[in-house]
């Protein structure tokens, strides 16, 4: 647990993308192919194969990240080792759970940024964004008296989102408007999938309560300019919250740097296991905020007559809590910190690059999403003339390359792009030149596959050759 | 690329329907727009209804329009006339639909669709070889039942069939049962 309350507000920064732009900054260490061969070695699924003993190329990292031995042992450690109920119980198993689960909030907070009572332990990311959504609610009910009032939302009060959202960050948005009778609106994208930061003037306005957007998109992996975000927020106050969900996994974050009031990010996608993720919240705001989920563990004194609750972020774990996934999620923290994030970022813009190569070298291939490497993470969505995502996905399939397929949790991103799925190829910490080489070969056969375009030298397409079709 | 799965799943079938799909285009005086459902409306011996599905895991789309010949002793598809987007899995399967159903009897109808969802549940393996033999161009997609993922994109038109049928209100259609093989 870290020391003093600080009340005060936090400085803006704008420590997004580094994006090479910085001439100060010192060279980004990237991973040597000696440490890239070592953290491959780290994923014992990265070693299995698939159908007839084809290699698995995975590039669907954005959906969810595979997990390291630490994270397995971590968690394997706890139950052999560890198991018991924590913050109950005075016995050495209670205090040794209790530690690890604390330890791994620290180590989780340290990671982002933040201190460890700022750190909420949720279900996932989903969870931690209607938790917001959520205690808002109950705020316009009157709960959590006066110092709650900052969180309560009436007819002709604005809820901002952006129209690249994740569902998980819009949803929950419709639903607290909905319940509280706050308008939603929203800043629009541009045609590369930038959010457009000319809108942020008229669209929050001093009716917005709330900001909430998204740090990269899951799908264009285009990363969000905070700054101006949080600088807008704090001239109406309005509350930020960030969806720090793809951004965390895959470059140095620093919640107290970016000056967000709230961030959500998981478990799953950064190395550790499903079942947990994380809400960041001010420590002045967690203060003040209401209970969502009500019950044991989250209290202080509870009478027939009535209750008192515990401070954060007690106050918002209810119930028993995913004590070996927290322990886990810690665990893949302290993994990606050991090996840097400056060089997993650095990693990454190497295969994001190589990416948009690949999607660029292939004829009928459409980019969805900017094609500078230095705007975006290596989420790259792309649209194949003529052949739906999920025909698309299929073939690659067929090669060993998982990629995803769909609207990935982004209908009006896709909505707004005239396209109803895209496949989306993203890479890992783990991810290798080898993978996305694999990738472009798979890719350049898909249109010749469905007969739209012949490779050059292989005559004629390959499809329609099996048997039994009458 | 391998071989041999690919073209077992992507059948040259498949791909002429979904190249070239039969009763494509929703009549512009028909029950709404593409996107909407529909329920029935009765004219004269004739019935039309109209069902909207989605595949929320991947967002494909179908709006499907039957009409019935409800002038004889039993109701009769006279057409069905759709509007879709999706895998090509998904539109060709509406494409083969449509050649199967139309000028069947309802009871052939709930037939045909309790044999393709045979197949579809069929993991690769198909099924008997009467049953094969009725599904005509449907026994295509065979190599479907093998992917988890796409066995709904190719029952995405047949539950749009049976939805809309349900909306004629001209009779229910028969809940499928397990023991026909």
């Amino acid at each position: 647990m870290t020391t003093t309350i600080d009340a005060t507000t936090p400085p803006v920064g704008d420590a997004t993308h580094a994006a090479g732009t910085d001439a100060t900054a010192p060279p980004r260490r990237h991973l040597s192919a000696g440490e890239l061969a070592a953290v491959r070695a780290d994923f014992p699924l990265l070693q299995r194969t698939l159908r007839d003993g084809r290699r698995l190329v995975y590039l669907d990292t954005g959906a969810t990240s595979q997990k390291p031995d630490v994270v397995l042992d971590a968690e394997q450690d706890f139950y052999t080792q560890r198991n018991a109920a924590v913050h109950r119980g005075a016995h050495q198993l209670a205090e040794e759970a209790t530690e690890a689960f604390e330890t791994a909030r620290e180590q989780v907070a340290r990671f982002v940024g933040a201190d460890a009572d700022e750190i909420v332990w949720t279900s996932n990311a989903t969870a931690a964004i209607n938790l917001v959504a959520y205690a808002m609610s109950n705020a316009s009910l009157g709960r959590g008296g006066d110092a709650a009032r900052r969180f309560a939302l009436a007819p002709g009060d604005e809820i901002v989102v952006t129209e690249a959202e994740h569902h998980a960050n819009l949803v929950p948005w419709q639903e607290l408007a909905a319940r509280t009778g706050a308008t939603l609106r929203w800043i629009g994208v541009d045609d590369d999938g930038r959010l457009r930061l000319d809108e942020l003037a008229t669209v929050v306005t001093e009716r917005t309560k709330v900001l909430a957007f998204t740090h990269a998109s899951n799908v264009t992996g285009a990363v969000t300019r905070v700054a101006p975000f949080v600088a807008r927020a704090r001239e109406v106050g309005a509350l930020t919250v960030l969806d720090a969900c793809q951004s965390v996994p895959h470059m140095p974050v620093d919640l107290h740097a970016l000056g967000v009031d709230f961030a959500a990010f998981s478990g799953h996608k950064m190395l550790g296991p499903t079942g947990v993720g994380a809400l960041y919240g001010r420590r002045e705001l967690l203060a003040a905020m209401p209970p969502v989920t009500t019950g044991g563990s989250m209290v202080e004194v509870v009478t027939m007559a009535g209750t008192t609750y515990a401070p954060p972020p007690q106050r918002f774990e209810a119930g028993t809590q995913m004590v070996s996934q927290a322990i886990g999620m810690g665990a893949a923290a302290t993994y990606l910190a050991e090996l840097g994030m400056d060089a997993v970022e650095a990693h990454e813009q190497t295969l994001t690059q190589l990416l948009l190569d690949a999607v660029a070298s292939v004829p009928g291939v459409r980019l969805v999403g900017p094609a500078d490497a230095r705007e975006r993470l290596a989420t790259v969505a792309f649209v194949v003339d003529g052949v739906h995502a999920h025909d698309v996905g299929q073939v690659l399939d067929d090669a060993g390359v998982a990629v995803r397929v769909g609207h990935h949790c982004a209908q009006p991103l896709h909505r707004r792009f005239g396209v109803a799925a895209t496949a989306r190829a993203t890479a890992g910490v783990y991810t290798s030149a080898e993978d996305v080489e694999a990738f472009r070969e798979a890719l350049a056969g898909v249109r010749t596959f469905f007969g739209l375009e012949s490779a050059p030298g292989v005559p004629g397409g390959a499809a329609g050759k099996g048997t039994g079709a009458r | 690329m391998s071989t041999g799965s690919m073209e077992q799943l992507y059948q040259q079938v498949i791909l002429d329907h979904a190249k070239f799909p039969h009763g494509r285009g929703l009549p512009t005086d028909g029950l709404g727009p593409a996107g909407a459902s529909a329920t029935a409306v009765v004219d004269h011996g004739t019935c039309a209804a109209q069902s909207h599905q989605v595949n929320p895991t991947c967002g494909d789309e179908v709006t499907l329009r039957v009409d019935l010949d409800t002038s004889g002793a039993a109701p009769v598809v006279s057409d069905v006339r759709w509007e879709g987007q999706g895998c090509s899995i998904s539109q060709a399967s509406v494409s083969v639909l449509h050649d199967l159903v139309v000028g069947a009897d309802l009871a052939r109808v709930d037939e045909l669709g309790r044999h393709f969802r045979l197949l579809m549940s069929s993991r690769g393996a198909g099924v008997d070889e009467a049953v094969e033999e009725d599904l005509g161009d449907a026994a295509a997609f065979t190599g479907v039942s093998r992917y988890p993922a796409r066995i709904k994109c190719a029952l995405l038109g047949w539950s749009a069939l049976n939805d809309a049928l349900i909306r004629t209100g001209a009779t229910a259609p028969a809940t499928p049962t397990k023991e026909t093989a």
